[in-house]
């Protein structure tokens, strides 16, 4: 793969992510269980359509086609999507969303401040920018988790439901394809061994906390960063969508 | 001589341009300037035309638009042709707002940023602000998620009343 084509692929993969997610956490928007958490899930789908954005704006500088920032977002299907798979689940409960947020933040943190050394200096200068927001949001969902685990009944049978929903999409996250090899010789991406380590790390270190048991099971499911999708994300797309693809170009 | 000259006159008018930037309100607390919010990180007037560098204060702050067309229309009302390029990198920091627009911020009931540190960890918990309204640090954080990306909701068990906190980031 040439490295323009690959940098293109792999913006969208990191935009795709931070835009699925933050449409997922908007959904909580006047519906979460109290004013100030209702506030802090608004504000967390804010940073991440705001990261969503700036790498929308940076990949149509990569393309070959004419494409906007806002076409990027509104006129790709789900095939064309490369989120991971993780972020595209259902919210569920509160406990599922927090424990989403959890496992997808403490990835990203890991992922950015590895990009703090990309010679790509549009990426190093979006994960300086970007580390920031979302180590608020894992410090948040972290304390949610252990609040959940030494919580009543429950909340540990949920907290632990949660885990036990999300967990066989984690490994996704980690997954690497043709745009990566082109991008690490290069030096502007990095493999993800020991972002994976790390990650597991932070995770261990929460769920001993909360006293969350990692679910023994070899199910894994994966295929976001090539298109391939679990059930839900045509859903929420066609939600997501449905503005800029009844009445193209319109404008606020 | 002549260039010299332009050096001068380039400067001279880059100052003219600094002052007009000084009048774009920031639209979420209108009391400071974008130059007092430390968004502003070059001006350089070259060939004709107005090159202003700015970069976000936070991600998704939807400020940012609103800055980019205030910033043209106070350039285009002064008869500058004005381009307004986005920087990333390095990333802003609270420490860049300068310290008139701390006080203007007070003044206007939103207490400026204080000293963080260490509130990366779980369960951290941050110092009492001061309260801007009575001074007291009888304060307490009521939510580290506010009305906009960069604020906190805290309160004052002095003067019984709510306030704003303009995170440290």
């Amino acid at each position: 793969m040439k490295t323009k084509d690959a940098l293109y692929n792999y913006c969208l993969r990191l935009a795709d992510s931070n835009m699925i997610h933050g449409q997922r956490l908007a959904e909580w928007c006047s519906r979460g269980p109290f004013l100030e958490e209702d506030i802090a899930l608004s504000n967390m789908s804010l940073d991440m359509i705001g990261q969503a954005e700036m790498l929308y704006e940076y990949a149509s500088t990569q393309s070959e086609a004419e494409h906007s920032a806002d076409d990027l977002a509104f006129r790709r299907s789900e095939r064309e999507y490369f989120n991971c798979l993780l972020v595209e689940q259902e919210n569920g409960d509160f406990a599922q969303t927090m424990m989403k947020v959890f496992l997808y933040s403490a990835f990203a943190k890991q992922l950015y401040e590895s990009l703090l050394n990309s010679n790509n200096e549009t990426l190093s200068g979006f994960a300086a920018k970007a580390i920031k927001e979302v180590k608020y949001h894992l410090r948040h969902s972290s304390e949610w988790l252990i609040r959940f685990g030494n919580g009543t009944d429950e909340s540990k049978r949920r907290v632990q439901q949660a885990v036990t929903n999300l967990w066989r999409f984690t490994q996704d996250m980690f997954e690497m394809n043709d745009a990566d090899a082109a991008l690490v010789d290069n030096g502007i991406s990095f493999t993800t061994e020991a972002l994976s380590a790390k990650w597991q790390l932070n995770v261990n270190e929460i769920f001993t906390a909360a006293n969350i048991n990692i679910p023994e099971t070899n199910n894994t499911i994966t295929g976001g960063y090539n298109g391939i999708h679990t059930e839900h994300l045509g859903v929420m797309l066609c939600e997501m969508q449905y503005l800029q693809r009844a009445y193209p170009d319109a404008k606020w | 001589m002549s260039s010299v000259k332009n050096t001068e006159s380039s400067k001279s008018t880059e100052s003219l341009i600094w002052a007009l930037l000084h009048t774009v309100p920031d639209p979420d607390i209108p009391v400071i300037s974008i130059v007092d919010l430390g968004i502003v990180r070059n001006v350089e007037w070259k060939n004709e035309i107005a090159i202003i560098t700015i970069t976000p204060s936070y991600s998704g702050c939807p400020a940012m638009s609103v800055f980019v067309d205030d910033i043209r229309q106070v350039l285009n009302g002064a008869g500058f042709q004005s381009e307004i390029k986005t920087v990333l990198s390095p990333a802003w920091t609270t420490e860049w707002i300068s310290q008139s627009g701390l006080d203007k911020m007070k003044a206007h009931g939103i207490a400026p940023p204080e000293d963080e540190s260490g509130m990366d960890s779980i369960f951290a918990m941050q110092k009492p602000v001061t309260c801007p309204r009575c001074n007291s640090k009888q304060t307490k954080m009521l939510n580290r998620f506010g009305s906009t990306p960069c604020k906190a909701l805290w309160y004052c068990n002095e003067c019984s009343q709510p306030f704003e906190y303009f995170k440290c980031h």
